[in-house]
């Protein structure tokens, strides 16, 4: 009777899938894991594979790179949470600040590393759609009736929030210095943005796959890649008269790699990155290298002079411009109303 | 439907007066047609059209680049760790629903309808939340994050996390199904097989079991299909390291994040056939053994 093969099923069902389970024992590797933000994806596919080869090369040991991305912000969260990461790439200095501040590196992690432990920069520029069709040059026109603009969420991007400042440092210098007018021209600013992403690659794919808006604020390495992406026809890039120096830094986690005994192969990692690999690489890959000199010639050139503000001079550095702008409270919070 | 068919025969039965038996539907041919239409419209373009958009993303480089999709070890480790999940959530849940339901349905006790409502706790909260409730408890500034450091556990993104969150998500499933089948039922044969001697565990194997058994069936199967796709849970415990703590739903968002829109949408495609594979299943028992299935049975 049916009643029986029924109940064996079910015993099958119950009994035999946990066994599948045990199957899957981690194998015993070398690995560290590099927890980043979003638009660093086709950077470190590459520089993880010449890392690995290099370790080999160095000591013979096998080693393999783990990777997450995500938005910064939201990455740092699960790194304080918890999530085992030999080192962080993060898009700004106050996320690594904030795992800092849980205890997992000391607060002076900046310092440990050359050029602000940023191997790399960037900057904001704007994607348009081919031929500008609304006649995007600068600033002001995205506060424009009709013009939409696209940038993740400063909550929980750090490219969002080079983006907020680097409006911000425009209108500032436009106004004389005037803060509330700053204030005023990023409210009209949000008011043109009808969806906020979470992280830097959900927006240009917002903009570029499913086409909405006029214009995305992006990083330079984000926009020259959508041309890769996406084809040259299809996009062009609008440089600002003033954008913002980004300084997406790099720091070992030290209470994670003296757990899984990992610093010399973290310590190596991010060294590399400093290194002709790490520039090569990081050029090819449409971010600006620390020392172009080790860059190839050709990837350098694409980079275009700009008016830059920094973080540092021009806004108090991270500590102070976090809480002041993103914190709870904050301008953002003051200014930003979803529609 | 044979009630449908007497009623259309019998004017053609009548002789000389025919009895004039009032149409059930009353609306004129036009206005049925329209509505039919109307509804066919709407279940194509919301339902039909997304599904079939799903594959035709999938293949538009062709086959080849479908099966290039999972040449890709982070995809392949991805299928497997959901498939892992899923054969540690699903069996869990089976035992746990059966025990709830075998309890609340044959026997009476003080605090019935809280464990009720207990159980249907995860329909209605957000997975969302559910997946920070065990960030909130085993995170390292969780309840318990201080102790798991200490011992060295990994609960939150690693393996466990992710099927503690699915069993969360999927645990009203299995349950749900069978206390409605199992009330109707009734205690009557439980009793007589008690009176002729059977023991507790007897009892429960040979007649509460068997009685339930395709009913089980569904709600694995359901059981199953949302612990392989769920995302929301999953993707607050997941960490998102690649090749490591993704599960499809997970690996189809990166891929779609990486530009990799063919890939993301195959892996997709296995997901959307996993659930017509359900939806055939689910059907076939059904219809087959709709008796057998209880008839609350209507999400």
């Amino acid at each position: 009777m049916n009643r029986r093969r029924a109940s064996r099923i079910i015993a099958a069902l119950a009994f035999a899938t946990p066994l599948l389970a045990g199957v899957t024992g981690a194998c015993a590797q070398g690995k560290i894991t590099n927890v980043s933000y979003d638009p660093t994806r086709e950077l470190y596919k590459e520089f993880n594979a010449a890392f690995e080869k290099n370790w080999k090369a160095e000591t013979g040991e096998t080693i393999k790179v783990q990777v997450s991305h995500g938005g910064s912000g939201k990455q740092a969260r699960s790194v304080i949470d918890g999530l085992n990461a030999d080192v962080v790439t993060l898009a700004l200095a106050a996320d690594i600040d904030a795992i800092a501040k849980a205890g997992k590196l000391p607060a002076d992690w900046q310092k440990r590393l050359p050029h602000n432990s940023s191997p790399y920069t960037s900057t904001i520029v704007f994607l348009v759609r081919k031929g500008n069709p609304k006649g995007v040059k600068d600033w002001d026109d995205l506060v424009k009736d009709g013009v939409q603009v696209i940038t993740p969420n400063p909550k929980t991007s750090g490219g969002a929030r080079w983006n907020y400042l680097a409006a911000w440092a425009y209108a500032r210098e436009k106004n004389g210095g005037d803060d509330a007018k700053a204030k005023e021209f990023v409210g009209k600013l949000f008011k043109n943005v009808p969806v906020l992403d979470s992280g830097a690659r959900g927006s240009t794919t917002t903009f570029a796959q499913r086409e909405l808006g006029d214009v995305l604020l992006a990083w330079e390495n984000e926009a020259f890649l959508s041309f890769k992406e996406f084809g040259e026809d299809k996009f062009e890039i609008v440089y600002p008269s003033i954008s913002i120096l980004a300084e997406p830094p790099v720091a070992i986690i030290d209470q994670n790699v003296d757990k899984n005994g990992t610093r010399k192969a973290a310590e190596a990692y991010l060294n590399l990155l400093y290194d002709k690999e790490g520039q090569t690489l990081a050029a090819k890959n449409f971010y600006r290298p620390i020392k172009p000199e080790l860059a190839n010639a050709e990837d350098v050139k694409r980079f275009k002079d700009l008016k830059l503000v920094t973080i540092d001079k021009d806004f108090g550095g991270w500590a102070k411009a976090q809480g002041e702008h993103f914190g709870d409270g904050g301008t953002f919070d003051q200014i930003y109303k979803p529609q | 439907m044979p009630a449908d068919a007497t009623l259309a025969a019998a004017p053609s039965l009548g002789t000389s007066a025919p009895i004039q038996l009032p149409s059930p539907i009353a609306e004129s041919r036009g206005a049925r047609i329209a509505l039919i239409a109307l509804a066919v419209a709407f279940l194509g373009f919301f339902l039909l059209l997304p599904l079939v958009a799903v594959f035709v993303e999938a293949f538009r480089k062709g086959v080849e680049a479908y099966f290039e999709s999972f040449d890709d070890p982070d995809t392949l480790s991805a299928i497997w760790l959901t498939v892992v999940v899923a054969a540690i959530a699903v069996p869990l849940n089976v035992v746990f629903g059966l025990a709830a339901s075998w309890a609340i349905a044959k026997f009476e006790f003080k605090g019935k309808s809280f464990l009720l409502s207990l159980i249907d706790l995860p329909f209605s909260v957000s997975p969302v939340v559910s997946g920070m409730c065990y960030v909130l408890l085993f995170g390292a500034q969780g309840v318990f994050g201080p102790w798991l450091a200490k011992h060295d556990l990994q609960i939150i993104f690693a393996l466990p996390g992710l099927v503690l969150a699915t069993i969360f998500v999927t645990f009203p499933f299995v349950a749900r199904e069978l206390i409605p089948l199992m009330q109707e039922q009734g205690t009557s044969e439980e009793e007589a097989a008690l009176s002729l001697g059977a023991g507790g565990f007897r009892t429960f194997w040979s007649v509460t079991l068997p009685n339930v058994r395709w009913a089980l069936l569904y709600g694995v199967l359901l059981c199953n299909a949302r612990a392989m796709g769920e995302f929301g849970a999953v993707s607050v415990v997941s960490g998102h390291l690649r090749g490591l703590t993704n599960t499809i739903p997970l690996q189809v968002e990166i891929l779609y994040n990486d530009y990799n829109f063919v890939a993301a949408f195959a892996v997709a495609s296995v997901l959307a056939g996993l659930g017509l594979v359900t939806l055939a299943i689910k059907s076939g028992l059904e219809w087959r053994y709709g008796d057998q299935i209880s008839s609350a049975h209507r999400h």
